[in-house]
């Protein structure tokens, strides 16, 4: 605003008002022709479709006849859904736990050691996070794979046995989130670290001076200072985990029967394989809650930095 | 950072002499060591077994031996998968859905972050925190309406968007550009104003402001953005596995999640030897601009 003010003012004393107010009208011509590609992607391709999901989710099977709740209604008295419910919570809240202690400790690792080494094993650990998920969880399938799995192969010779991994449920929703954790956490380390190295040197010394503990160290040193990356990062991360397509299609597609399917997987099996569209747009609708929940914090906390700033 | 490395190793809180201050130190560090290498493993053990199998021939793949190491190594599968007309056009198609979406969300995310955060207009402030929301919203909650969509379109001009690979060119940018908007209106609000009102006063253009100075001075925040579009392009799936189905449309992860996997006949090596080829690219980038990489990726939250 101020710099608006600025150069109005300086325009001013050069031209006189009336070709100010016309120079702010140009100005904000031009501004909004630049955005209009941007307001028009937005609208055709974000907006327009998240409405339209809605209404999708009002139709019958072959979008004839408007049934209002009747999909909805069909949902709830379906066991599978209660258990793609379940699992959708399950699967993001203990992946993103996971992910979030995972990054936590090994950012504390990485910042240990001396400043030189750190960019190579920063640049390590992430290696995760970069080969995109479709593909790391091929890898995952044969690490999994059922006669000729490699984890099981470790396990023949320590002499433990044989674990089915994606064939019995509770395997199978292990493995899901294994994977996920694995592909996620690089993200956390990152977002840690770069917290980490931010919090002034001189609180701890104050703090051991005070005779604090290493943990007494954590909780009221490092947490506080981190307060606001952990919950924005973990926020994002919530939205992205039960948001989840990639891993759980690839890895086990839903099964073993319906156990690890999520929102997204359910919603494309029955959406688009089984082409029931308004049915599955009423699946991918039960994320918006949880979205719009994570959505308000995230606004708020960004917010709150802005106006610290 | 010797204060961080005590408190992790759990040694006494007040060092009453100095030796033993240097000593808890040293052992801090030997068990950071310890747990990183073990980390490092979880993390490159499926990389790494990835490059294991893709070395291996199909008869020592079926032969149960150590699945950890390879005894004889081949680039067979290398060079089947890389004569196969099939695998290249699927790589083809990846290269310029990607290339494509780069541009475009480029020259629409850089021009409008450009208006947003220095021109404004009415409804301008709204609109910045509405790309912001924009970006929370996940593409498994779009793909139903968008397929939808697409038979509307068809319906009433007669152009069919399922099924053809530069479909996805139109509905990448979603994806991209409401987070490389994002942190371009982020970079470009911290380039100090005074730069732009003496280009001004010079009598420049808005547009020649734009290019002259704002992009030469974001440059690393556009590399950033750059790398994002680009692998986020390259390692979207679940649009393509929607809209596209025959062989010559598919993009990378989708052809090789859909055609090498033929029924239960697994051809293992192949698989990896394909997945491998299909992270090269990011991994590449990665290796040579990890810094900008890393900058993108902590700029999303921390930016605003």
């Amino acid at each position: 605003m101020a710099d608006i003010t600025a150069q109005n003012s300086a325009v001013a004393t050069r031209a006189g008002r009336s070709s100010l107010h016309k120079l702010v009208q140009r100005k904000s011509t031009i501004a909004f022709l630049m955005a209009l590609p941007l307001i028009l992607l937005i609208t055709i391709l974000v907006a327009y479709p998240a409405g339209y999901a809605v209404w999708l989710s009002m139709l019958n099977k072959s979008m004839t006849r408007f049934v209002g709740f009747g999909n909805f209604q069909f949902l709830f008295k379906r066991d599978t859904f209660w258990e793609v419910v379940a699992q959708s919570c399950l699967f993001a809240l203990t992946a993103v736990l996971f992910k979030a202690m995972i990054g936590f400790v090994v950012a504390h690792f990485v910042n240990n050691i001396p400043t030189k080494g750190q960019r190579k094993w920063r640049g390590m650990l992430l290696v995760p996070w970069v080969i995109p998920a479709a593909m790391s969880t091929l890898s995952w399938l044969w690490l999994f794979d059922p006669s000729y799995s490699a984890f099981n192969w470790i396990f023949a010779h320590i002499g433990l046995p044989k674990i089915s991994w994606l064939g019995e449920a509770g395997w199978a929703r292990f493995s899901v989130i294994l994977v996920n954790v694995w592909a996620g956490a690089p993200f956390f380390l990152i977002m840690y670290l770069a917290a980490l190295k931010s919090v002034p040197e001189q609180l701890y010394e104050a703090a051991s001076i005070d005779g604090a503990t290493w943990w007494q160290r954590i909780w009221y040193v490092t947490l506080p200072m981190m307060r606001n990356i952990i919950s924005i990062t973990i926020l994002f991360s919530t939205i992205v985990t039960f948001a989840n397509f990639d891993i759980v299609r690839v890895l086990t597609a839903g099964g073993p029967l319906t156990a690890t399917h999520i929102f997204g997987t359910w919603a494309f099996k029955v959406g688009i394989e089984s082409g029931d569209i308004p049915l599955g747009a009423t699946v991918s609708l039960f994320m918006v809650p949880i979205l719009a929940v994570a959505a308000v914090f995230i606004l708020r906390d960004i917010s709150k930095r802005g106006s610290e700033v | 950072m010797a204060n961080a490395a005590v408190a992790t190793a759990g040694a006494p809180a007040r060092p009453v002499r100095y030796g033993s201050m240097s000593q808890s130190r040293r052992w801090a560090l030997r068990w950071s060591y310890f747990f990183l290498v073990l980390f490092a493993i979880f993390f490159l053990m499926p990389p790494f077994y990835m490059l294991v199998t893709a070395l291996k021939s199909k008869e020592e793949i079926a032969a149960i031996t150590n699945p950890w190491w390879v005894s004889s190594p081949t680039l067979s599968n290398f060079i089947e998968l890389l004569t196969q007309n099939q695998y290249l056009i699927f790589f083809r198609n990846s290269a310029l859905v990607s290339i494509c979406v780069v541009v475009v969300t480029m020259l629409i995310s850089v021009i409008a972050a450009f208006s947003l955060a220095r021109m404004k207009f009415w409804g301008s402030a709204a609109l910045a925190t509405g790309v912001f929301l924009t970006y929370l919203i996940p593409d498994t909650l779009l793909f139903i309406p968008l397929f939808k969509m697409m038979t509307f379109v068809r319906e009433l001009t007669g152009i069919e968007l399922v099924n053809h690979w530069w479909t996805l060119c139109i509905i990448y940018p979603t994806l991209t550009v409401p987070f490389c908007t994002w942190i371009m209106i982020g970079y470009f609000a911290s380039i100090p104003k005074e730069l732009d009102e003496a280009a001004l006063i010079d009598g420049a253009t808005w547009m020649q402001t734009l290019t002259k100075i704002f992009i030469p001075v974001a440059l690393p925040g556009i590399i950033a953005a750059t790398i994002f579009c680009f692998t986020v392009s390259w390692a979207q799936f679940l649009y393509p596995l929607a809209f596209t189905t025959s062989t010559t449309e598919l993009v990378l992860p989708v052809g090789i999640v859909t055609t090498l996997i033929k029924g239960d006949v697994f051809n293992w090596g192949q698989i990896m030897a394909g997945a491998l080829l299909g992270a090269a690219p990011p991994l590449i980038i990665y290796a040579f601009l990890m810094d900008y990489y890393i900058a993108g990726l902590t700029a999303g939250a921390t930016k605003g």
